[in-house]
């Protein structure tokens, strides 16, 4: 069995998946449902206390979803330590996705309170999975700092262009002591297959199944995409060339020489 | 610690020549802003040109495009609750004018819940509250204690008021302000006189740099906007367009909104300089999302159901609904003279079930307060 443990929690599915930017909440509901997620991220700010119509919360009650607020609307860590145990609250759980981007325009994650919030929340006994920028050297800081996992980005959020860090992934996943997530800027099941082959331990999904024609089909194919990119890297992906290479060796009658010599 | 200062860029335009320059754009200007992945403040002023209106259709559908990228398929609902009146400015557009005979009033605090009940049964987690501009009856004392009222009730916190001191701003921040909405209503120098003859309003500069203050205290979100019809819009969309663009570099972690209020009758008003139609109004909600990918952009009850349903999916991001334009307007006094005449009557829930009917999900919430 093939799981992904954080924080001593085991997931079977390795597609995590957003809540924002549906058109339709039964939609959602329906999408999630298909991608067989098991960690469903909530905007701390969407929750409301139950007096609103279109309530986010009455969609995510199946017993597979486990809830993981996100900060989403937090400029720094200090507020983000307050919207922590306002999701604790909340939410009654203390796994958190930690999202600090003081920057409206393009949502990019600020390090220096990304850190800072970490130590603080691990030391409050939080789950702390935060969203970063494709650091390798604040990755280790968050590892240090008592990160669950880490949640680099693939591309500006929302962007749905794929793996443009990938370089700075590669270095990430090859170092990391936690598992690492590829959040942000996944746009297509063809970029989440390719994070898993890198051998990211998770993707997470939101814009490209939300903003989809048919989002619950979108949310089926990433699924599906991701088992695939798993598969393949546990597989074993041979390294790619640039030469041919002939299947059949072309030093194989060197075995046979030697072979012949020790007989001889 | 250098003080930015929006005039000192606004200094640097002229108005006639800003004009002349976007009405000479051609077909091939707007097709080169159509191309470009990023676009600037000389692409902007093509899409809003004369030339453009041929390219509408390629416009909607590149901002639909963009707004679902950003925002989703969703679209933000709130409420204005109009706290008074009373109003020390003469405006030559506007229901509130110091010289417009009407009896003035403003909510006490009791009438402020009574207000609150209505709107809170609606849904919303969004207010704006709005007044008129009079320092002593709705000064910082009123908001002071009118702010702590709602925060009780709503989440989030916008409100349209008269222009303030930078401390002011800061004082009011932690008692739950979010938004601040705060339009220039034009920027043609001398027509901006011509309108606001009376009253701090008539102070031009002073309106101008209000947001630099708003930036500079932090508050979470800018509105800015022009009172479409006053001069010409194309010109005075631009201004608001260099506006954006230079608070978005000078105050980068403040959130920025666009309001197109079109001049709407009103009790002993004048009639607008300049005509909108509803096809031009589109082109300049498609400009600013083609120009801004991330700016919200708002559209009130001014507008008729009709065109609001139509505008769902076509770059709008926030929508007002079930309005009333007057203090008192959902429980105390419902029959008191409004600022405008609205449009759109129709009940939040029908609003919403309109939304949904585009296949967009209505938010009623999308704050809350993490200031600690």
């Amino acid at each position: 069995m093939d799981e992904l443990i954080i924080a001593g929690q085991a997931f079977t599915s390795r597609l995590f998946t957003g809540t924002g930017k549906f058109g339709d909440l039964t939609v959602m509901e329906q999408a999630l449902l298909a991608s067989g997620s098991q960690l469903v991220t909530v905007a701390l700010k969407r929750v409301d206390a139950g007096h609103q119509p279109d309530n986010l919360l009455a969609h995510l009650r199946h017993p597979q979803f486990r809830l993981l607020p996100n900060t989403s609307g937090v400029r720094n860590a200090r507020e983000a330590v307050y919207a922590a145990e306002l999701a604790r609250e909340a939410l009654e759980t203390n796994w958190l996705k930690l999202e600090i981007h003081p920057d409206p325009r393009y949502l990019l994650p600020d390090p220096i309170e990304t850190l800072a919030a970490t130590e603080a929340l691990a030391a409050k006994g939080f789950i702390v999975l935060p969203y970063i920028h494709a650091d390798p050297v604040l990755c280790k800081r968050l590892e240090s700092a008592g990160a669950a996992a880490v949640m680099p980005l693939g591309a500006p959020i929302g962007s749905n262009r794929g793996l443009r860090t990938k370089d700075f992934l590669e270095i990430i996943i090859e170092q990391s002591k936690v598992p690492v997530v590829v959040d942000a800027g996944i746009g297509a099941p063809s970029h989440a297959a390719a994070a898993m082959e890198l051998g990211a331990d998770a993707v997470l999904v939101n814009t490209a199944i939300a903003v989809a024609g048919n989002p619950v089909a979108m949310a089926a194919a990433f699924a599906a995409a991701v088992q695939a990119g798993r598969s393949a890297y546990l597989a074993g992906l041979p390294v790619a060339g640039t030469r041919a290479q002939a299947s059949s060796p072309v030093l194989a009658f060197l075995d046979e020489t030697v072979e012949n010599n020790v007989a001889n | 610690m250098q003080t930015h200062s929006f005039e000192n860029i606004f200094r640097q335009y002229d108005w006639d020549t800003v004009k002349n320059a976007i009405y000479a754009k051609t077909p091939a200007d707007v097709e080169n802003a159509l191309n470009k992945p990023r676009r600037g403040l000389d692409d902007f002023m093509a899409l809003v040109s004369p030339a453009a209106a041929p390219y509408l259709e390629r416009m909607a559908a590149l901002s639909m495009q963009l707004t679902q990228q950003r925002f989703g398929k969703t679209i933000q609902l709130y409420a204005p609750v109009y706290l008074s009146n009373e109003c020390q400015n003469i405006c030559t557009y506007c229901g509130f004018s110091l010289n417009n005979p009407l009896r003035r009033k403003t909510l006490t605090g009791a009438e402020m819940l009574r207000e609150i009940d209505v709107v809170k049964a609606m849904g919303f987690g969004h207010v704006l509250l709005v007044t008129g501009e009079a320092w002593q009856t709705v000064g910082m004392d009123y908001f002071s204690r009118a702010l702590p009222v709602f925060k009780q009730h709503f989440p989030q916190l916008s409100i349209e008021v008269q222009p303030m001191e930078e401390e002011d701003y800061r004082a009011l921040k932690p008692l739950g302000l979010h938004s601040v909405l705060v339009y220039q209503e034009t920027y043609h120098e001398e027509d901006y006189k011509k309108h606001h003859p009376k009253g701090r309003k008539s102070s031009f500069g002073w309106r101008l740099e209000t947001p630099d203050r708003l930036g500079r205290a932090g508050i979470h979100k800018i509105g800015l906007g022009v009172l479409i019809g006053l001069e010409d819009w194309r010109t005075d969309s631009f201004f608001t367009a260099l506006h954006l663009d230079y608070l978005q570099r000078t105050y980068w972690q403040t959130r920025y909104s666009i309001s197109f209020p079109r001049l709407r009758p009103f009790s002993g008003g004048l009639p607008p300089k300049s005509i909108m139609s509803d096809r031009q109004l589109l082109q300049l909600i498609c400009a600013y999302r083609l120009f801004n990918p991330d700016v919200e952009l708002s559209l009130s009850t001014r507008e008729s159901p009709r065109f609001r349903d139509h505008l769902v999916p076509l770059g709008i991001t926030t929508m007002s609904a079930g309005s009333k334009t007057n203090p008192g307007g959902y429980a105390v006094a419902p029959s008191s003279l409004e600022q405008f005449e609205i449009s759109d009557e129709r009940s939040p829930a029908v609003v919403a079930d309109m939304i949904r009917s585009h296949g967009y999900s209505p938010v009623w919430k999308d704050w809350d307060d993490f200031g600690a």
